[in-house]
This record gives structure tokens, C-alpha cells and sequence, in this order.
């Protein structure tokens, strides 16, 4: 592959979000003395994970691989996770919401209750057990009210928490990574990333993902507009009438607040396709927990929740 | 290699947005954001039903699109910059929304280093008769110090009944302030964020020849068509690989953030200018010929430099010079103190600074030099001479805005303390026929 040189010659948006990721990337690396990169199996933390790979290689990734797993999985998704890492050969932490339950630092009022909410607490012990001082996340602005005006480099105080209003200004590409005793920096090398960004990057970079992002047939019950997978975490209630409908998850979480799209994209130029006449936001379509209340993001936010 | 999807080939455009408070900014930007089909179906309802909706029943107040934080909401204000995004065929964008009220000056600045435009949205209806407001000559000196083209946006011309005779009389006071900051705007545009006309599509002013501001930003110059073609590398981190085999290799990652580089070319390393010529580009895709401003790489020089990150990669007229003269706006709340050390981030290195003297301070509204200040305050914007431990690259922020900003940060609070756009290098090394022409100014 070779360009042509050419004073001028503008980046195309795709390859100057890449090069934007690994900048960052590459800068997080140089500034901290302990980071770690999020992977869940999620498609954000892929495209993330293969922005560092070519940040790095061919020398290995500079940091570990941190999962904070709710316990309340898809199987499939989790086996893509431990897949990737293990074909990097990279270092995978796993950090389990559940072993905090154990050790009662999370308490839920009943067992299928979201654990969305509980990550932050579990998230924070594998700081303080780890000293990560960076932690990468595939966060995006596009995302969500709260998180159009997050910095790139967001500072965390020894809490854990973030401060709106004592974030400090980001300008040009000068990032400002010092942190204090305890404090640690929580970086997203996608915040200029949309929705479409990604998927346009996952079909240029041909990469794999696990299958439930593409259309399949799959058991659901409908609430108002939102369709609920039918699984063991989630049964279907003595009332509810179950259908069987072609669908694909556009973020998978928590599988007791992540609902599929009706669908029929089976790759990420149809699910473009079909994101360009959507009319949900990624988040309204499939997020349950986000709904109850528009400022519930930013409230966990400062909980110190990604 | 790609040729499936629209957006690929698309190229970028940042802009900003300054207004006063009330102008109708957010009302743009949700227009632009609504228009473009940027808003999805339940962010509508999100904001048709928001508890502070200044709106009239049933329809949608555009504005609350882009009021973010809760805390904020309840104030009624922006606070903060929020960055949007959009696309049209032609682009992508990418909008920072800075806010309007004249205190936020940090924001703005903030806002207008990651743009390439600056859109400054007029008030029709509360100027006419009165003349422009100070904040709009405060939007424009910024933007200009900041290095942004500009875009006049004349709002809320449906209150005057698209009256031409208002559109020209606030063009011709905008001009006056633009003539005396030696800007030329791209373009002077009549619209109604409420209506949508001239916003994305044209409309109500039959009188108005030129294109909606959609289009103006569709065809705006991207900003590294217009600077020099001087090449700029700061080494991020010395990439090693084949360690184990005798002939380990060693790169230099990093970021183009000016100009070009070719295999092959002769480049010279800032700060100790001894050169090297470029062996091989690398990345993960694969070996490049060449890379462009923008592009993340990893040079492979000829020779063993012992470079490390902070050193700079240039073309051949680089410079260095420990003391240089700057605009500076000061970020933080607690103010400059004479004889503090700072640290200053410029490129990939981080060095000691202090602040040797306060040429001037540009007051508040006009942004008119005040020679005798002796403090820096937060929301001054002030040109000093600073002067740097280590040796700074001595590039004008005019030419090669990436290396000739710097930031400061307080070495105690570790608080952003100012940015600073560089004017002119005392005592540049090495001296040569370039050192004379980067002096005037
Ligand atoms: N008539 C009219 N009203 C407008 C227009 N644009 C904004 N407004 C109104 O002006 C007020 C302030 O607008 P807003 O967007 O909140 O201003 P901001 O403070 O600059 O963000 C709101 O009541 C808007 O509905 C316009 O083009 N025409």
C-alpha cells in the first residue's frame, strides 16, 4: 500500500479518526506508568483493540486487558472476548461484579437486578487492587448527552469520581496527563467516533465481532418499543407472549438492560444501510437503563461508572 | 481497498459556533443537527419532553439538543464546550459548541483549538439600530488570534421580515471590526435557526444570492490547505522490535502534525539539529512511501540519534529558541503569579517555564491592548514573553498551529493554566536566511 505524496493531500475522515485513536493511544502509553485497556467483546472495545494493535505492533500491547464482567452475559460474547485476547496473546483481567457481591461491597435487591450500576464499584476495586492509573474505554460523545462534553483525558479524583466542573481544558492535541497521589485518568480514543465511524471501520478492517451483532432469529417479548431477548437471565413473564423475530443487538451489555433491533442486516454494510434510515438513537433503541431518566448517565458518571 | 460505504472517501470539517447568550446558537445547532437528520426519534422526544422545555406545546425547542449536564440545564445555560456530529454526502463534521456568555472566554479558546471555522451568529433583531455588540467583536478577535476562518451568520431575520436593508447594515458594522482585526470572512449569511431558512436549505430572502450556511460549510477550505508544508514530527515513543536478534531495530512513533514526509527525504531533529535521513515508514497496514499531515507513523531513520519523545522530527529550516513572545489565555482560576515555574507541553515535550513579562493584557470586550497589567487572570488573553528551561521548536502558531501552540499546566494543582499561541522566537537557532523572515511580524 503506498500513497502518493502530496502537500495537501486531506486524510479522509476514517483515516484521520484512526490516527487520532492512535496518537492517543500512543500518548497514554509514553504518559502513565500503569494503564489498562477495556475489553469486553463489545464492538466499541474491538474497533479499540485493534486501534492498539497498530499503535504497537510489532512490539506487544503496553497495557493488559481489563474486563469488568456483570456476570449477566451473552456466552457468545464472552467467548469472543477470551478468543481475541487469546490470539494477541495479551493479558486478560477479569474483574467480576459477582466477586464484589461475594465480598459485599455490592449488594443488589434481588438476583436479576441490573448490574450496570454495580461495574462502578467493581471497576474501582480493580483500580485500587491493580494501581491502574489510565484506563482506556471505547466510549463514544455521540453516545449520550453527558458525554458530548467529556475530555478526551478525563481526570478521576481519588474517588473515583468525575467532577463536570473541575474537568480541565483540553486544547489541540496538548493532553494534560498529570495526575495526582491516587488519582487515576479515564481516556477514550473513539470520543470523535459515531456510530457509523465504527461500523464503517469494522467492514474496511474486515473484523470479526461476535455474531449477535448481525441479524438472527431470536426469542423476544416487546415492551412499548423495545424488544427483550427471552434468556434464562431474563425469562419471559406467565403473561408475556413470546415471538420469534429477526433482530441484532447494536451495544450488548448487561444482558437485563440490552435489547435488540428488529433486523436484517447480516454485515456492517447493511447494518449502515439500516443506521442511516434508523430513527432511534444507539442508545434509545436498546439501553433500558438510560431511559428512566435523561441525567441518568451523567449521575453515574460521577459515581465513578466508565 | 474500500469502497463500500459513502462516508469513506469524505474528508472533515471542525467548526465552532459564538454567539452571545440568546442568539440562537443551540437553536443552529439543533437545526443543523435536526435538518441533516442527526437527531434520532427518541432525542426529539427526549427534548419535546425535557421538565425545562421553553417551548410552546407541541413543538420542539432545538435548542435543548445541545444543553447537556443536568446542573446546566437548570441554570438554562452552556457552560461548557460540547462537541456534535453530523454528516452531509459532501462531509462529516464535527461541532464544538462553545458558549456565549462573555466570562467563558476559556471555553471559546478551548473550543477553537480543535476547529478549523468559526461560525459567529449575530442577533439581528437586538442590533438593529443599536450596532454590533462588544462580545462580537470579542468572538471575531478570538477566532482570528486562534487562527479560524469565519462565517457571519445574521440570525432571526424572520423578526425583521428578511429585511435586507438590517442585513446590511450589521454586514458593514461586521466588516468595520473585521478591517481592523485584518480578517476576511468567508461569508456573510442571512438566516432563521427557528424556520430553518438559509440554514440548511435556502429560502424567505429572495434578495440573498449565495448559498444556505450548509453549503458554506460544505465548500469551506480545509485549514492544512492554507499553512506551510514544513514537516513536523514530535516523536511520541521510541518503538523496539527484533530485540532478540542482533540486528534490533528501533523507530520513531509519532504523529505528522505538519507538512509531509517521504522515504528518502533528509529530515533534522529538534532540538539538536543533526540530521538523518528518513529509511522506512512503517504501519501495521503495511510500509508507506510517504505520509501527510495528520497521518499516525513509525519513521525508521539511517542513524542512531538516541532520540527520545520530545524531540521533533522537522524539515531542514527548523528552529529552536529557549524565549519566545506568545498570546497567551489564561485558563485557570487562580491567577499568574509572577516568578512561578509553570510546565509547558508543546508538541510531545514537556519542559519548565516561567512568564518573564506582560508586553500587554487585551481588556475584556474590545480585546484592546492594556500595556500596564501586571496580573493574568482567568479569561485574560495577555501577550508575554515566555521564556522555557529546555529549547522550544521556534514555529509561529500562524504557520504551523500544532507546534506553535503550547499549553501550561500548574506544576502544583496540575490544573491547565494557559494556552499559548507563539508570535515570534527571540534568538533562534541555528541562525540563518529563514531566521530573518520568521522575525518580522
Ligand atoms: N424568531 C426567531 N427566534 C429564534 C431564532 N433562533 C433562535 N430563536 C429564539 O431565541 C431564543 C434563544 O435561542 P437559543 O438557541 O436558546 O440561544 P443561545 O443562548 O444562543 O443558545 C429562543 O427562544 C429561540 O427560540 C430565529 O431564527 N428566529
Amino acid at each position: 500500500m503506498t500513497v502518493t505524496a502530496k502537500a495537501a493531500s486531506a486524510l479522509s475522515h476514517l483515516d484521520r479518526l484512526e490516527s487520532e485513536a492512535i496518537h492517543i493511544l500512543r500518548e497514554v502509553a509514553a504518559a502513565f506508568d500503569r494503564p489498562a485497556l477495556l475489553f469486553s467483546g463489545g464492538k466499541d472495545s474491538a474497533v479499540l483493540l485493534r486501534l492498539a494493535e497498530k499503535a504497537f505492533r510489532p512490539e506487544p500491547l503496553p497495557f493488559p486487558l481489563l474486563h469488568v464482567d456483570t456476570g449477566h452475559n451473552f456466552p457468545e460474547v464472552i467467548a469472543f472476548r477470551d478468543q481475541r485476547a487469546a490470539e494477541l496473546g495479551e493479558r486478560l483481567i477479569v474483574a467480576k461484579v459477582e466477586d464484589s457481591i461475594a465480598r459485599g461491597t455490592v449488594r443488589l435487591r434481588k438476583e436479576t437486578d441490573s448490574r450496570n450500576a454495580a461495574q462502578a464499584v467493581t471497576l474501582l476495586e480493580a483500580i485500587a487492587e491493580h494501581q491502574f492509573d489510565a484506563l482506556l474505554g471505547g466510549a463514544r460523545r455521540d453516545e449520550e448527552k453527558a458525554r458530548a462534553k467529556e475530555r478526551i483525558f478525563s481526570h478521576r479524583d481519588e474517588f473515583g469520581q468525575w467532577n463536570p466542573k473541575a474537568q480541565r481544558p483540553e486544547l489541540w492535541s496538548l493532553y494534560n496527563t498529570r495526575l495526582h497521589p491516587g488519582e487515576n485518568m479515564r481516556v477514550f480514543p473513539l470520543s470523535n467516533w459515531t456510530e457509523r465511524d465504527i461500523w464503517t471501520y469494522i467492514h474496511r478492517e474486515r473484523m470479526a465481532l461476535p455474531s449477535l451483532y448481525y441479524a438472527h432469529e431470536r426469542e423476544i417479548v416487546r415492551r412499548g418499543e423495545l424488544l427483550m431477548p427471552v434468556t434464562e437471565i431474563t425469562p419471559a413473564g406467565e403473561n408475556d407472549s413470546v415471538e420469534r423475530v429477526s433482530v441484532r443487538f447494536r451495544t450488548v451489555g448487561d444482558i437485563t438492560c440490552t435489547a435488540p433491533v428488529a433486523s436484517v442486516a447480516r454485515n456492517p454494510l447493511q447494518i449502515i444501510a439500516e443506521t442511516e434510515f434508523a430513527d432511534l438513537s444507539e442508545r434509545g433503541a436498546t439501553r433500558m437503563d438510560d431511559q428512566a431518566s435523561e441525567a441518568s448517565m451523567e449521575r453515574r458518571k460521577k459515581e465513578g461508572y466508565f | 481497498m474500500f469502497d463500500g460505504s459513502p462516508a469513506e472517501g469524505r474528508d472533515v470539517l471542525r467548526f465552532m459556533t459564538a454567539g452571545s447568550v440568546d442568539d440562537g446558537k443551540s437553536t443552529l445547532i439543533g437545526r443543523l443537527l435536526y435538518d441533516s437528520k442527526g437527531l434520532m426519534r427518541d432525542q426529539i422526544a427526549a427534548i419535546s419532553k425535557a421538565k425545562h422545555a421553553r417551548a410552546d406545546e407541541g413543538e420542539i425547542d432545538l435548542a435543548l439538543v445541545t444543553d447537556g449536564l443536568e446542573s446546566e440545564r437548570e441554570q438554562g445555560i452552556t457552560i461548557d464546550v460540547a462537541y456534535r456530529y453530523f454528516s452531509t454526502p459532501k462531509r462529516a463534521f464535527v461541532i464544538a459548541d462553545a458558549p456565549g456568555h462573555e466570562q467563558y472566554t476559556r471555553n471559546m479558546v478551548t473550543a477553537a483549538s480543535t476547529a478549523e471555522v468559526a461560525i459567529i451568529l449575530i442577533d439581528a433583531s437586538r442590533i438593529i439600530g443599536k450596532g454590533l455588540k462588544s462580545q462580537t467583536r470579542r468572538h471575531a478577535a478570538i477566532a482570528k488570534l486562534m487562527g479560524l476562518d469565519v462565517i457571519v451568520a445574521v440570525n432571526k431575520m424572520d423578526l425583521l421580515d428578511w429585511s435586507r436593508a438590517a442585513f446590511e447594515e450589521i454586514r458593514e458594522g461586521f466588516e468595520r471590526i473585521a478591517r481592523t482585526l485584518d480578517l476576511q470572512p468567508l461569508a456573510y449569511v442571512p438566516i432563521s435557526a427557528k424556520s430553518g431558512d438559509n440554514v440548511a436549505r435556502r429560502g424567505a430572502a429572495d434578495w440573498y444570492q449565495g448559498p444556505p450556511l450548509l453549503d458554506i460549510l460544505e465548500s469551506a477550505p480545509p485549514r492544512e490547505t492554507k499553512l506551510t508544508a514544513a514537516f513536523r514530527f514530535p516523536i511520541q515513543r521510541v518503538a523496539r522490535w527484533g530485540e532478540t536478534d542482533p540486528g534490533a531495530r528501533r523507530g520513531y512513533a509519532g504523529r505528522v502534525e505538519s507538512g509531509f514526509v517521504k522515504v528518502g527525504d533528509t529530515v533534522t531533529a529538534a532540538p539538536s539539529l543533526l540530521p538523518a535521513i528518513v529509511r522506512e515508514i512503517r504501519t501495521f497496514d503495511g510500509a508507506l512511501d510517504a505520509a501527510v499531515t495528520g497521518q499516525s507513523v513509525t519513521l525508521v531513520l539511517d542513524r542512531d540519534l538516541d532520540l527520545a519523545r520530545g524531540d521533533t522530527l522537522a524539515s531542514a529550516d527548523v528552529q529552536t529558541a529557549k524565549s519566545v513572545t506568545a498570546d497567551l489565555c489564561w485558563l485557570d482560576t487562580q491567577a499568574w503569579q509572577r516568578g512561578r515555574r509553570y510546565l509547558l507541553r508543546q508538541g510531545t515535550r514537556t519542559t519548565h517555564a516561567v512568564i518573564e513579562q506582560i508586553h500587554f493584557v487585551r481588556e475584556v470586550t474590545e480585546l484592546a491592548a492594556v500595556s500596564d497589567a501586571t496580573e493574568l487572570k482567568l479569561n485574560d488573553i495577555a501577550s508575554v514573553r515566555v521564556k522555557a528551561l529546555d529549547a522550544l521548536i521556534a514555529d509561529r502558531f500562524d504557520d504551523a498551529p500544532a507546534t506553535g501552540a503550547f499549553v501550561l499546566i500548574d506544576p502544583v494543582t496540575h490544573q491547565t493554566a494557559a494556552a499559548g499561541m507563539i508570535r515570534e522566537a527571540h534568538d533562534p537557532q541555528p541562525r540563518g536566511p529563514l531566521a530573518e523572515e520568521s522575525y518580522e511580524i
